[in-house]
């Protein structure tokens, strides 16, 4: 049998990144996927026949752009279409909508508030400004601030500087954005309801909080993070879907010499005396390598795939309480035409190629969050439609559409548990939400399909069902992902290590944990 | 009130422009942009199709007994396989081996050729006439021209003219039937992408663009400007006259004039060819070397984020090209310029075109260029690259 310096478990977007990075840097990479496609969560599927769907993550952003331009991913098929525009459909018939274009933004913003299109300019450029500051630490192995160890002290010092580099003014907005709720920051800065509804939802999407909790304040600053050529708090849809960047980050690993298999579930990890020496896959097979590492989320690793006798029992305990309860599903919609939307004027029809959003106040989205808390679900759901066929035809036969909707809350610890029924009965709610705004919606669908967490759990192998691999929440994040003293890639079994989303800096699709994870694993390799 | 010129397609591109963001072209009022910003009509031509008026382009009908020979001795390029259906770009000289003009020349039935040019060369095709039995017809205003430009295109043309056009090879042309009328399809374009130009009557224009407009809905057409097409055409290594080289009879000295060896198209120089305009010239520059070689440049683009980082900026990437001739150093001597930059989307990369000293177009030579970094010029390394910086192979398949 052939022996592989690394085995990558997962061939998830972070998997597939990491796995590049070892490859380049002459290693022996063996990628193993349970599923019969590669991506994870960053997959295209043709569920319904000529409609491609994008049954996990939509949108990207966060990539960083070292990982396109290491792995030359445009060279590997990767091209990516900046979205241009945001349209909320508002209750009353009226809509609020942003631009590709200043002018034009403000426009709208002072349709509903003279103020807050003044405002407007000044907090984008402020949370801009902040996320630059803050940008340079997502490519960092996080620092344990307990250590004495000399590079966890170097690194805190680093960081303290950048942090004292920053004016005054943003570090002192930086400061308490961290501890508030997203609602309590866009009062400071807004006045009309619609303005802050919109904004609010960088807040909570993918977490199982509401606007109102704190801690969103971190989620909405998160989301600031992202950049499409160099434009900040910029989003992009990838041509075929996301699956096509799994596709390119594949090709790129290839390249380099990576072996992926799927349809290769991993049983456990292989541990002798305290270190990983391989896998064990389901059908029995032992697959032997000098380092493991596993792209599935902190849950999946260490209480599934890791035997709890190799572990430390604070850790287990740690990652048992490990928040990964989620509130996100994915609906597609195969459509026969265009949707029309009540509000959306006459001569603005481009409005419909960005993103679509049902988040008309921080009310709403409050409430439905308050519908999903006891294990229930929104009446009136948040959503952040897209409709891919309109930036790229191949999604759809000519004249069709796709449709792909973010959705929340629905909680994946469902009162009695998921059903088919439930599940049924989910789908029609958001579908009669959106007939709310686009009445004709329902005569257009051809066909429907919904992720609640509960199958994207199953689907992906996602704990919970979140879809950042754990929630993105303060005492989760940093050096406490996934857990206090473990938050550089390294786990408490010797040779086993984690490149996916549970450690920093967390989910969306980035490559970040994994290009870091394998800067980490490499340095601790050329060690004699 | 004097006017500048405006195209067949007018009346329907001036209702689509939203921030009047009109330049001219060849003494025509034609769109830099329709949206407010680019991206649009840029990804529309990598992604699925865009529209985009060249009706400004001259155009010259050359017919006659001699038809053939007067042009492949104009032309620094070997016409004589040509055959009907068949088009051939190529640049043509004066007599000093500089180039007048570069443009399409297409063999249409019944002797006729069909010249297309970036400037009036009525002039220059007069004076190159004596010896030859041709008679020129400057038919510019008279025909309309659309490029449908991307990766749905060929879908569209097929699904509107009913016809099927996968035999129509890369720089090839056909007559398909639209609305009733044959209409010149040609398979070429300025954008490096799968594509074609469409040919038309002046009088049948806009009701070709609204049935483009209008089935084109179902392939993500969209009307797109000269910006989009600029960087298009730069990702494809295309060069353009006035930017990339100063046309010969407008050059004050030899120096600001280019051969076609200086400018990338030494491939379409046939000096086997027995006669042509220029031909003594280029063969002496072939045998003693060119001055300057035209190269591909990505520039490291994640220095230039860094360097405004550092200054705590985000970095403004050009997303309209630039269009100055930009010193490029070696060891910090000028080994030649760039002429034109852009950010590539396409390719994610900080590209540009330039002419360096043969010397340093190697590809993987590192050169410099500075760049504005807010309010002082900072030095950048600029490599060179083979050309195109991008080639799908949809182009020619």
């Amino acid at each position: 049998m052939s022996r592989h310096d690394a085995i990558v478990i997962g061939a998830g977007h972070n998997g597939l990144v990491h796995a590049a990075y070892l490859a380049r840097a002459g290693k022996k990479v063996l990628v193993l996927e349970r599923r019969h496609v590669i991506g994870g969560a960053t997959v295209t599927e043709e569920i319904h026949p000529g409609f491609k769907y994008l049954t996990g993550s939509y949108l990207i952003s966060l990539l960083r752009p070292e990982v396109i331009h290491e792995l030359d991913l445009p060279r590997h098929g990767l091209e990516i279409m900046p979205l241009e525009s945001t349209f909320v459909p508002l209750p009353d018939g009226d809509y609020i909508a942003d631009w590709p274009d200043h002018d034009l933004t403000r426009e709208e913003i002072a349709r509903h508030s003279l103020r807050d299109a003044d405002a407007y300019g000044e907090y984008t450029t402020t949370m801009k400004r902040i996320a630059l500051a803050i940008k340079p630490l997502l490519d960092i192995a996080p620092p344990d601030p307990a250590s004495t160890a000399e590079r966890d002290v170097l690194a805190m010092r680093a960081i303290a500087d950048r942090l004292k580099a920053m004016p005054r003014g943003d570090f002192d907005v930086l400061a308490r954005l961290l501890a508030m709720s997203a609602a309590d920051f866009l009062d400071e800065w807004f006045e009309s309801d619609a303005i802050k509804g919109t904004r609010c939802t960088s807040g909570i999407i993918g977490t199982f909080l509401g606007p109102r909790s704190p801690g969103t304040g971190y989620v909405l600053l998160h989301h600031y993070l992202g950049e499409i050529d160099g434009v900040f708090r910029a989003w992009g849809f990838a041509r075929g879907g996301t699956g096509a960047l799994s596709q390119a980050i594949a090709s790129a690993a290839l390249a380099a010499g990576v072996e992926i298999r799927v349809s290769t579930p991993v049983e456990r990890v292989l541990v002798k005396d305290g270190v990983a020496v391989g896998v064990v896959l389901r059908n029995g097979d032992e697959l032997l390598a000098d380092r493991v590492i596993s792209n599935a989320d902190a849950r999946v690793t260490f209480l599934d795939l890791v035997e709890p006798k190799h572990l430390p029992d604070d850790f287990v305990s740690d990652i048992r309480r490990y928040r990964v309860a989620s509130p996100a599903c994915k609906v597609n919609l195969s459509l026969d035409g265009l949707p029309t939307f009540r509000s959306l004027p006459r001569g603005k029809e481009a409005l419909l190629r960005g993103s679509i959003e049902i988040a008309p106040s921080i009310d709403y989205v409050e409430r439905a969050y308050d519908d999903a808390k006891y294990g229930g679900w929104s009446t009136r759901p948040f959503m952040d439609a897209l409709i891919p066929s309109l930036l790229d035809p191949g999604m759809a036969p000519p004249g069709k559409h796709v449709m792909s909707m973010f959705v929340q809350y629905a909680s994946s610890d469902l009162e009695g548990g998921w059903t088919e029924a439930k599940r049924a009965q989910f789908l029609d709610v958001v579908i009669d939400t959106l007939a709310e705004h686009a009445p004709d919606i329902k005569s257009l669908i051809l066909h429907k399909h919904i992720n609640t967490p509960h199958d994207l759990e199953q689907t992906f192998a996602l704990s919970g069902g979140h879809i950042f691999h754990g929630e993105l929440a303060l005492h989760q994040l940093f050096f406490l992902r996934p857990a206090a003293g473990w938050s550089q890639y390294r786990t408490p079994v010797k040779n086993l290590w984690m490149c996916g989303a549970s450690t920093h800096p967390g989910g969306c699709i980035t490559g970040a944990p994994g290009r870091n994870a394998a800067r980490e694993i490499l340095r601790d390799w050329s060690r004699p | 009130m004097q006017n500048l010129k405006v195209t067949p397609f007018h009346p329907r591109t001036s209702a689509l422009m939203e921030g009047n963001q009109w330049r001219r072209w060849a003494g025509f009022t034609v769109a830099s942009c329709y949206e407010m910003v680019p991206d649009r009509e840029m990804l529309a031509i990598r992604n699925a199709c865009a529209l985009i008026d060249i009706s400004p382009l001259f155009k010259y009908n050359v017919r006659g007994p001699d038809a053939a020979a007067f042009l492949d001795r104009l032309v620094t390029r070997d016409l004589s396989k040509m055959e009907v259906g068949h088009i051939t770009y190529t640049p043509w000289c004066d007599s000093r081996g500089k180039v007048v003009d570069d443009g399409t020349i297409a063999k249409l039935p019944g002797g006729l050729y069909r010249l297309t040019a970036a400037e009036s060369n009525w002039r220059w095709l007069q004076d190159n006439t004596p010896g030859f039995s041709v008679e020129i017809e400057d038919v510019s205003g008279s025909l309309a021209a659309l490029a449908l430009q991307g990766p749905t295109s060929r879908a569209l043309l097929e699904e509107l003219a009913g016809a099927d056009l996968s035999g129509v090879k890369y720089h090839r042309f056909t007559h398909v039937d639209l609305l009733g009328h044959p209409t010149m399809v040609s398979r070429t374009g300025y954008t490096g992408d799968l594509g074609y130009e469409l040919w038309i009557e002046a009088d049948r224009a806009l009701a070709v663009w609204d049935a483009l407009t209008t089935a084109g809905r179902a392939y993500g057409l969209h009307p797109a400007g000269i910006w989009a097409m600029d960087v298009c055409r730069i990702e494809a290594g295309l060069i353009m006259l006035d930017v990339d080289y100063t046309p010969a009879p407008r050059a004050f000295t030899d120096a600001q004039a280019s051969s076609p060896y200086e400018i990338g198209l030494g491939w379409a120089v046939h000096l086997q060819k027995p006669r042509f305009v220029g031909k003594k010239a280029l063969q002496h520059e072939r045998q003693a070397g060119s001055a300057l070689t035209l190269v591909g440049l990505e520039i490291d683009h994640l220095a230039f984020a860094r360097a405004h980082a550092s200054l705590g900026l985000t970095t403004p990437y050009p997303f309209i090209p630039w269009r100055a001739v930009t010193p490029l150093l070696r060891d910090g001597d000028q080994v030649g310029y760039a002429t034109c930059g852009t950010w590539s989307p396409t390719v994610k990369k900080y590209i540009a075109l330039g002419q360096v000293a043969p010397t340093a177009a190697e590809p993987g030579a590192v050169l410099s260029i500075e760049l504005m970094v807010d309010r002082a010029r900072r030095p950048f390394e600029a490599r060179v690259v083979p050309l195109p910086f991008f080639n799908p192979a949809r182009k020619r398949a």
